[in-house]
């Protein structure tokens, strides 16, 4: 099915089943623990061996030699792969540096070896007696640095070739310079990790030359052709499963070495092998979110409309990596005639970064909503009214595109009355409770929506069962549930009537998890198989499918119904399809909104921080689930408390590493830190997007937490910080006196 | 992880000496700290002592007036204890503001006072470090240090004792009982338990080899103001960055001990005569000598800061 012109009515409409708040159907399984996660599988291979990954001592350079004996001999050990005696190896696409690296060394942690062995205890008892002697070399581990001679970079996702690294519409040179109210400020992001709670873990087994891995991925698609690739083996012999995900957040978006690393040790010593990433090896072995280097310049008229805009960011990657696309949003979210945006890629050493929930709007935003709301101080304006006043309903760079849907002030007022914004004092450092400085923020949420092909299979049984197979995940977000919620009410059955079966290469590519596309997409496919079946039910039955109605088991057209399952014949009926995206999203810019509000309260004493009360308004398309997208919302809040509070990779200039590569080190959230959720969703549907007119949350959620709470600290101290996290040594000797 | 072997004690004194005659051997109580760090190859013994079952689980009253806290008594165990909580608050605060719940219900008295230093070199062996690997070298001192030590310090270590509940115990004067491989017994003020990095950071205490503590006993009740004020960058399950254990009494004078800044629980005695005069110039003589690193050099008015926040609860109690 091919999506090019707006939805009009459809069986979704009724939303008897989508719509509705429903607990998610595999919960049970989770919380019994009858889940089985990637590491988990124990019923599908028998006599596994283990195998323990060997990660590089040192950020840049080669192995000079590495001395395998005395592993080798070591009880229990039976085979141990390197780079040296892997045969060749391909890169996958979505792979910046190499999985299995040697003799040159990329990054700190890259997997060098794998050591298989007979228990978990022996693997890693071994892994420990290999003997590397390394030649460092210099690397670029300083961001600051690096961006000082690093090029303009293209946005990697623009669907124009041939754009100019620079956006520019107007001139914004002569306008700022012109403009009565102006700010040029820099901020700063720092690497961050999706810290998810279940690690990179795979089980892979060979049978002949076909390979099964058992995994923990969002992306199956991806993940198995690269794994294919990389294994210089077809796609076709490869097949990848992965039912259930500990969470993801983008860090499992791509093929990583634990897959890499069973398949070359499942072949080596001829059994299937398992293997996870310990804890302290994901953030340096993995990908993370990449620190950016932000500056912001806003001129505005005396009445607060923006006259000139200006985004400019830097972020650094590994040789051929990508840039942090953090000026998304500042193309689109403010009104405003003369615009410039820019990104500069500097060339670094330091491990992958690529997609952490929300890349690009989620660092992006930390700044741009801290700049506006320096600039509505500035201009002695309300920050809520500065941006109800730069709302825009067009594309601000192509005015003849107008937004598909676009309920940003909504969100704004909305958020504002039910948070009791007009207690918060305009003037910063004013209220006081006890020995708390106290604080309100606002920030506006933004992230863009996107439409990625989504296939799915449905098959209906002889008992009226609706069995869903798709190779989409659920990354912890409720895929499982919104599927079976679209079938349900597609094929007018009771939910409990439904199976969902997901995470298999087996099935129908989907659009996978990512880029809070999946609910929208997925369900699409799945109503696209559906509406095909529904299609093959009214033929078998004889009925008018243009006409049919398809309810509570039954499917009635005119005075004329007959029982859903009396058009199965023999076995099954099965139909299948893809959803695929015809041009709206040219014509109409398609995004989401939403509002943060943020108290916070800081100790006079010790600038610690700490939040009391949050609440997010959100404009984002039909919501399908209200349960499961409240879920994805307060933790997408709660991830964007940490970017705020604390949530910094330390970065080792000298030795090229993140130190604090575990979680004493790398804090994020405990249930301390997140006293009071609130979530509200504005009623909508958008007919440009799907026939499902439903967009995703899941970003949307943390797009502008933090530059909420920032503002939230900025209103309850008086002291700016620009460069994240707000940790309390930034503000400490800008605070009022104690002694 | 290494493979080891394992026994049960039979009593203290055959623990003390089994661990001195066996080569590698260790002792183990929670297992909260030692076990972590085995698995990452940072702790490699090779014979581990089980001394759970030694009957050194109780919390007495002694005759001066004072307890004496088994060296196995649960963290949990000693932070809901009646006396503690009303004689020695501090202490009880302490303990509760350290690692989680599930943790303090293994973590025990001993095992708290023996935990190693959570500078992040230290844990990652493919780094230098003086105390993990001595003579190494210390990658902490120009790299990444915010957490670490300001006073103290030395040029082969500036790591810090992570511990809560030993500030608190600094502050009480408490002295750490033990036994050694011949049954000897003797008593240990917490102030000369732990020790400065010095050229040998890898050497943290002065316990001798073998040896086994049985207890900390507490001096009688000082009565006064008790609070324990921990300042981190996240509401609970963090190690402090900065933390003061006071006593204070109405008079304004009182005792302090400071914890997140160096080697050992921070106390100068001298210092306390200057705390009538406030949170500036106590602090000032306390951290006379310090000597932080560019990204720690905020944990010096941090100390200030939490000294004259932890004497404005004073006030308000
Ligand atoms: C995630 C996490 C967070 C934490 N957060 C905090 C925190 O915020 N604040 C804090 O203070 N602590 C914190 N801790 C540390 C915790 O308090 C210690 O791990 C615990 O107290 C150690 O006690 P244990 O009995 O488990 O010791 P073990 O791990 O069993 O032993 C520790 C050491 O003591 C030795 N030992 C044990 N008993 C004796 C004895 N009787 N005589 C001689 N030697 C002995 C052992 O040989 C070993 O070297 C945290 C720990 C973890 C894992
Ligand atoms: S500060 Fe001490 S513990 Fe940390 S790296 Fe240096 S020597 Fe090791």
């Amino acid at each position: 099915m091919k999506f090019d012109k707006p939805a009009e009515a459809n069986p979704i409409d009724r939303m008897q089943v989508v719509g509705r708040a429903h607990p998610r159907i595999e919960g049970p399984l989770k919380t019994t623990g009858t889940a089985p996660y990637a590491y988990e599988h124990h019923d599908v291979v028998t006599n596994p061996a283990y195998g323990a990954i060997v990660g590089s001592a040192i950020g840049k350079g080669r192995i000079a030699s590495m001395t395998l004996a005395e592993a080798e001999r070591a009880p229990g050990v039976l085979a141990v792969v390197t780079a040296e005696n892997a045969g060749k190896l391909g890169k996958g696409k979505f792979n910046t540096a190499k999985l299995l690296g040697g003799p040159d060394i990329d990054h700190y942690h890259q997997a060098i070896a794998v050591v298989v062995a007979e228990t978990f205890e022996q693997a890693t008892a071994a892994a420990a007696l290999i003997r590397v002697e390394y030649a460092p070399a210099d690397g670029r581990f300083d961001l600051e640095e690096a961006l000082k001679t690093a090029p303009l970079a293209k946005d990697p996702n623009s669907p124009e070739k041939d754009a100019p690294p620079e956006s520019r519409t107007g001139d914004f040179e002569q306008a700022f310079a012109q403009a009565p109210v102006k700010l040029d400020e820099l901020y700063t992001t720092p690497d961050q990790s999706h810290s998810m709670m279940e690690p990179h873990a795979s089980i892979a087994a060979w049978n002949g030359d076909k390979l099964t891995v058992w995994t923990s991925n969002q992306m199956i698609d991806w993940g198995r052709t690269d794994l294919a690739t990389t294994l210089g083996v077809p796609k076709e012999n490869v097949r990848f499963v992965s039912p259930y995900i500990g969470g993801g957040f983008g860090c499992k978006l791509f093929l990583r070495s634990d897959a890499v690393m069973a398949a070359l040790g499942a072949k080596a010593a001829g059994r299937p092998v398992r293997v996870a990433l310990p804890r302290p090896f994901i953030p340096n072995n993995t990908t993370h979110r990449p620190a950016t280097r932000q500056r912001i310049r806003i001129g505005a008229g005396a009445d607060g409309r923006i006259i000139a805009i200006a985004h400019e960011s830097g972020s650094g990657d590994l040789p051929d990596g990508q840039p942090e696309t953090a000026t998304n949003q500042t193309r689109l979210l403010y009104a405003g005639p003369n615009r410039l945006t820019s990104m500069r890629l500097a060339v670094m050493d330091l491990p992958e970064g690529n997609a952490m929930r929300a890349p690009g709007e989620a660092p992006g935003m930390m700044a741009l909503e801290i700049a506006m709301d320096e600039l509505a101080e500035r201009l002695s304006l309300d920050p809520v009214e500065l941006r109800v006043r730069n709302d825009t309903q067009v594309d601000p760079e192509k005015p003849d595109r107008p937004f598909s849907r676009r309920n940003l002030v909504r969100c704004l007022r909305e958020g504002a009355e039910r948070f009791g914004w007009t207690r918060r004092s305009a003037t910063p450092g004013a209220v006081r409770d006890g020995h708390w400085l106290v604080g309100m923020g606002t920030a506006a949420a933004f992230r863009n929506n996107l439409l990625v092909p989504s296939g799915a299979r449905v098959k209906l049984g002889r008992d009226g069962l609706v069995i869903v197979e798709t190779d989409m995940t659920d990354i912890g977000t409720g895929s499982y549930t919104i599927i079976a919620q679209t079938a349900a009410e597609m094929m007018g059955v009771d939910i409990g009537r439904v199976v969902v079966r997901l995470g298999d290469s087996a099935f129908p590519v989907s659009s996978g998890s990512g880029g809070q596309f999946g609910a929208n997409c997925s369900t699409s496919g799945v109503y696209a198989a559906c509406v095909k079946l529904r299609e093959a039910v009214a033929l078998r039955l004889g009925i008018n499918s243009a006409e049919a109605t398809f309810s509570d088991g039954q499917v009635m057209s005119g005075n004329r119904s007959a029982k859903l399952a009396d058009a199965v014949g023999e076995g099954e009926l099965v139909a299948e399809d893809k959803m695929e995206w015809g041009g709206l999203d040219k014509s109409y810019q398609q995004s989401t909104f939403g509002a943060h509000f943020v108290e916070a309260a800081v100790d006079s004493f010790t600038g610690e921080v700490r939040i009391r009360r949050m609440l997010a308004v959100c404009a984002a398309g039909r919501i399908l689930n209200p349960t499961t997208a409240r879920s994805q919302v307060i933790g997408a809040m709660t991830m964007g408390a940490g970017a705020a509070l604390m949530e910094e990779l330390a970065v080792d200039k000298r030795r090229g590493f993140f130190v604090n590569h575990d979680l004493a080190g790398y804090e994020v959230p405990v249930h301390a830190d997140i006293p009071h959720q609130e979530v509200i969703f504005l009623e909508e549907a958008d007919d440009k997007v799907s026939p499902m007119k439903a967009k995703g949350v899941a970003e949307l959620g943390i797009c502008g937490v933090a530059a909420a709470v920032a503002n939230a600290v900025y209103n309850a101290t008086g002291v700016r910080v620009r460069n994240y996290p707000i940790t309390l040594d930034k503000h400490l000797n800008r605070l009022p006196g104690v002694s | 992880m290494k493979e080891f072997t394992y026994e049960r004690a039979a009593s203290t004194q055959e623990a003390a000496a089994k661990a001195k005659e066996t080569p590698g051997a260790k002792f183990i109580a929670g297992g909260t700290n030692l076990l972590d760090l085995m698995k990452l190859e940072i702790e490699t013994p090779r014979h581990l002592i089980d001394v759970n079952g030694l009957g050194l689980d109780k919390i007495e009253n002694t005759q001066d007036g004072g307890l004496r806290i088994g060296a196995l008594v649960r963290n949990t165990a000693l932070a809901a204890d009646m006396r503690v909580r009303k004689d020695y608050g501090v202490l009880s605060r302490a303990l509760l503001a350290g690692a989680s719940g599930q943790l303090r219900n293994k973590a025990t008295t001993a095992g708290n006072l023996l935990q190693r230093t959570r500078c992040p070199y230290f844990y990652d062996i493919n780094q230098p470090c003086n105390k993990r690997s001595p003579g190494s070298g210390c990658a902490a001192i120009e790299g990444f240090s915010r957490q670490l030590g300001v006073i103290g310090t030395s040029e082969s270590c500036i790591a810090t004792n992570p511990s809560d509940m030993a500030v608190a115990m600094r502050a009480l004067d408490a002295e750490v009982e033990t036994v050694d491989d011949r049954g000897r017994t003797r008593k240990i003020p917490i102030a000369e338990f732990h020790r400065l990095p010095g050229d040998t950071p890898h050497i943290e205490t002065t316990l001798a080899s073998g040896e086994l503590i049985t207890a900390v006993t507490l001096p009688r009740p000082i009565g006064g103001t008790h609070v324990y004020r921990k300042v981190r960058d996240r509401a609970s399950y963090a190690f402090a960055l900065v933390s003061v254990a006071a006593v204070l009494q109405r008079d304004g004078t009182g005792r302090v001990a400071v914890g997140g800044v160096a080697h050992r629980p921070w106390r100068v005695e001298d210092a306390e005569a200057d705390l009538p005069k406030g949170a500036k110039a106590f602090s000032a003589r306390l951290l006379a000598d310090a000597k932080p690193t560019n990204d720690n050099a905020f944990k010096i008015p941090l100390v200030e800061r939490t000294v004259a926040a932890a004497l404005n609860d004073a006030r308000q109690q």
